[in-house]
């Protein structure tokens, strides 16, 4: 049994708004384990970013967050900043999604590169500069020597992401979290980032957590997958299982509203019927249930209970969802 | 960035030259008779032929124009109406004290307004920024001559800390010395920086809250770093492009504010200079100090243009 | 509907509230003076010189035994007037100028901006006491020395607002379409920022009473025996032992004004577009 990376357990973020209090993560609750790669998606706003920023520690100071988040059994929940420098780039790093404004414009990329490493690990500048360069080496920056100097603005959208994942790569971390890493980049570049991360993640045995709304991104990229929807986990299986077998109701709608190549003209789009509940504003019951086809009304009365299902492909480890109804047709 | 320089260096030379061309043409090219504005209205037509005369009032415009700049590039001002005397030698006499005024001026604004507007930007919307800013406010509103006529009233009148105008000179001969000299300039630095300080607070403190909310500050954040490092590591330096920028038109007020805070406290600057040479309707005077004036304004941008190059790689890459 | 929301938003701005208040109060002073005041202000009382307040004198006399609280009252008039006429004349250039550089753009617009970036240049005090060295002191010269700087600045201000809205989707749909550029000026980009221009004025007319002032406390600006704030602080300087509060009142009186005006443009930013209001 591989040893736990991260164990997270009914995690609650609240955030003031200039209407209220937004239950933004409403008992948020998953494992990884050293090394495994977790996908987590979802619409935007259903609090897959704010799940990250939650587990770094970057949410805004007035967030009110309870429950249990383990990094490799310390509990970050409560912990002080300082503390949390000590963990943020050494033991856990993030990349984000607009590699484009990322970087500080006015410092050379070497120095960017060098910063967790003399911060965490105390190298003099000689010294992370050389690790530096071994870094760019090692995400396949072309010319890489010649760029230590450079300033952001020299570099490509693609390139600077790489020059972002060498950062998080610095002091070797337990967990890297992707938050929408390919998202702003060109398609033909997103590919080699993406393999790029893979392969990185492999030959460490980093614990990926990626986030993305691109479905087919996830198909390729994890081991398990969770679906997120209104700040709740509402489905999560291996991938394989999902995407054969697909349980929730909101989970079946997203699926469906893939476009595919090869319809019929004139073939409507399917699409969910409704929108995002209003955080600041839930209803008492499922936060799916306005635009659910399965919707009865015991599903408004109160929050779904978390089930383990039998999951269908042979091998895989426990899938659940969050829906008494999921069996009905 | 050599560049980029000379780029700017032609720029501001052609500033220069347009300036001269406009002073030269609001002053010398009068409806009316110069020689008797100089000279008023009670002149006879002898003494006004007189003058005209002396100015080379026959001469052409562009002759007079060229005359007046061929002078300068050789180093020979005009001579000045009332006092006898060439104009570059009042002015160096009166720059003694005005530019060490303007120099305390200016670093009193920047250290306070940097400072204050920093711990507001840290402090935002808590008790220390609402002070800030109030404060802030207050120092927009009062005129600052009335700000100089106060401090008077209290540290002069009141307090008898120092007089209450008049300046000793920098050496003991003139009846001075440094340590009097200085003290008869700090109530007029205080005057003439409580507004720029007003001013450069809000700017710094806008532009820290600004760089906070850029996306590599949240990168720095997650790599470990402190709220205080990332302040000063990062948000800082790219916080100060703005500010600079403010600082650059800040120096051009502060000298113009100069004039009025001069003629509060009696001081022998430039501001005096010209104010009673405007009393004397001494016009080539009033000319050659407007014409520094505006050089000194014009050189002070273009000084941080140059600067804004070394602080931001990427406008050495690309063209000024 | 969105006139009776302004309202009841703005009622509840403090610094709106605040400032509202202290321009009212000025605007009040000087409708009142214009009818009446506790003493004609032109009348000299020698004898009575350099009174203290009392019930005869309010705020006491000046070195003429002129009425003090009388001439701040007056003196409020030539305040409001400068800023009027002296925004006035910088919206009523600056504006079209401003317009005409958003719409045309190629080098009408460079030559315009040139232009106002070269008056910046030069110091707007500077360049007001040369103006009066020329034509003489005197209240019109300096309001038209302060108009003429606030050209550039309206210039300024309206071509970068315009620009924003010419670069706007439904502007470029608008052109699309087929609608000249005047039409598109007035009937969107103007309404868009008119906003920015009345935030920008308040600012301005707060300026125009400063400078004003500093000409005046020179002796360049309003002269005798026009009441004016800034000659009262000059003709106080050389009282300065015997009365000190004359050199207070006329400065509170000023500084109050350019307070009042600027929280209430502060208050507008935030109340006529959120948008634009930025992080407080």
């Amino acid at each position: 049994m591989t040893p736990t990376l991260l164990d997270v357990k009914d995690l609650r973020v609240g955030l003031p708004t200039a209407r209220g209090w937004a239950q933004a993560l409403r008992g948020v609750s998953f494992s990884m384990a050293k090394g495994q790669t977790l996908g987590l998606i979802g619409e935007s706003g259903c609090g897959k970013s704010l799940t990250a920023l939650a587990l770094m520690g970057l949410l805004p100071e007035r967030a009110q967050v309870s429950g249990s988040m383990r990094l490799n059994g310390t509990e970050l929940v409560g912990m002080s900043e300082p503390q949390l420098c000590q963990l943020r780039g050494a033991r856990m790093a993030m990349i984000f999604q607009e590699p484009m404004t990322a970087l500080n414009p006015l410092h050379p990329i070497w120095r960017q590169i060098a910063e967790p490493l003399r911060l965490h690990q105390n190298m003099g500048a000689a010294q992370a500069k050389a690790r530096a360069l071994e870094l760019l080496e090692r995400v396949q920056l072309p010319r890489a020597r010649e760029r230590l100097d450079a300033y952001s603005h020299q570099l490509s959208g693609g390139q600077r992401q790489r020059v972002m994942i060498a950062i998080a790569l610095a002091c070797s971390p337990d967990l890297l979290i992707a938050d929408e890493p390919t998202t702003a980049l060109d398609v033909t570049v997103q590919k080699e980032v993406l393999a790029l991360i893979q392969q990185l993640v492999r030959e460490d045995g980093m614990g990926l957590l990626l986030i993305s709304h691109d479905l087919g991104l996830m198909h390729d990229q994890v081991e398990r997958v969770m679906v997120m929807y209104g700040g709740a986990v509402v489905e999560s299986a291996t991938t394989p299982e999902l995407f054969a077998h697909r349980a929730h109701p909101y989970t079946q709608g997203l699926f469906a509203a893939r476009p595919r190549l090869g319809l019929a003209r004139g073939t409507r789009l399917t699409t969910i019927a409704g929108s995002v509940p209003d955080l600041v504003d839930l209803p008492a019951g499922c936060a799916f249930a306005d635009r659910c086809p399965k919707a009865a009304v015991s599903c408004r009365e109160a929050p779904p209970e978390v089930q383990a299902i039998a999951p269908q492909t042979a091998g895989t480890q426990e899938h659940r969802v969050s829906c008494p109804r999921w069996s009905l047709l | 960035m050599s560049l980029f320089i000379l780029r700017r260096l032609i720029s501001f030379a052609l500033t220069l030259v347009a300036t001269s061309v406009i002073v030269f043409a609001v002053l010398e090219l009068l409806p009316g008779n110069v020689a008797q504005v100089i000279l008023g209205e009670t002149a006879t037509a002898e003494t006004i032929a007189a003058m005209e005369e002396k100015l080379g009032l026959d001469q052409p415009a562009p002759v007079r124009y060229a005359r007046w700049m061929g002078g300068l590039l050789q180093g020979q001002t005009g001579i000045s109406i009332s006092y006898d005397t060439p104009t570059a030698e009042l002015m160096a006499e009166r720059m003694q004290v005005t530019l060490p005024l303007a120099v305390m001026a200016m670093a009193l604004t920047v250290a306070v307004a940097l400072s204050m507007g920093i711990y507001a930007a840290s402090q935002q919307n808590k008790a220390g920024d609402v002070g800030v800013m109030t404060l802030s406010q207050l120092g927009l509103a009062l005129p600052n001559f009335w700000l100089a006529i106060l401090l008077i009233l209290l540290f002069a009148v009141h307090l008898q800390w120092v007089s209450a105008g008049g300046f000793p000179g920098w050496t003991e001969d003139s009846g001075g010395g440094v340590w009097q000299a200085l003290k008869a300039l700090v109530l007029p630095a205080m005057a003439l920086a409580a507004v720029q300080t007003a001013i450069l607070t809000r700017v710094t403190r806008s532009a820290v809250l600004d760089t906070l909310r850029e996306d590599f500050v949240r990168t720095a954040r997650a790599k470990g770093l402190s709220r205080r490092q990332v302040l000063w590591g990062h948000v800082l330096r790219n916080a100060m492009i703005p500010v600079l920028t403010v600082m650059g038109l800040q120096f051009g007020n502060l000298i113009t504010s100069a004039i009025v805070i001069e003629n509060v406290f009696v001081l022998p600057g430039i501001g005096r200079l010209i104010f009673q040479a405007i009393a004397n309707r001494d016009l080539i005077v009033v000319r050659d100090v407007v014409m520094l004036l505006s050089a000194l304004v014009i050189l002070i941008n273009f000084a941080i243009d140059v600067l804004y190059a070394w602080i931001d790689p990427r406008l050495k890459v690309a063209h000024g | 509907m969105a006139e009776q929301g302004f309202w009841s938003r703005a009622r509840r701005h403090p610094s709106f509230v605040a400032g509202g208040c202290m321009v009212a109060l000025l605007i009040l002073s000087a409708l009142l003076s214009m009818l009446w005041s506790p003493y004609p202000v032109g009348d000299i009382d020698i004898p009575n010189k350099l009174a203290s307040p009392s019930a005869a004198h309010w705020l006491g006399t000046d070195s003429l035994g002129r009425d003090i609280a009388s001439l701040l009252l007056v003196g409020s008039q030539n305040s409001l007037l400068v800023g009027f006429i002296a925004v006035g004349i910088g919206l009523g250039a600056g504006v079209p100028l401003g317009l005409l550089a958003a719409a045309r753009r190629g080098w009408v617009e460079e030559l315009v901006m040139r232009a106002a970036d070269f008056t910046f240049a030069f110091p707007a005090l500077l360049s007001a006491i040369m103006l009066t060295a020329i034509y003489g002191p005197g209240l019109v010269v300096s309001i038209a020395a302060i108009g003429i700087f606030n050209i550039p600045v309206f210039a300024r201000i309206t071509r970068g607002a315009a620009q924003a809205v010419w670069s706007r989707d439904y502007t470029l749909a608008a052109h699309a379409a087929g609608k000249g550029p005047w039409r598109i000026t007035f009937d969107h980009v103007l309404p868009n920022i008119v906003s920015v221009l009345i935030v920008q004025a308040t600012i301005q007319f707060a300026i125009a009473i400063l400078a004003e002032a500093a000409l005046s406390y020179l002796g360049l600006g309003t002269q005798p025996p026009q009441a004016s704030w800034g000659r009262m602080l000059n003709e106080a300087q050389s009282q300065m032992f015997q009365a000190p509060l004359l050199a207070v009142y006329p400065g509170v009186a000023i500084a109050l004004a350019v307070l009042g005006l600027n929280l209430m443009g502060d208050g507008l930013r935030d109340l006529l577009d959120p948008r634009l209001a930025r992080q407080r």
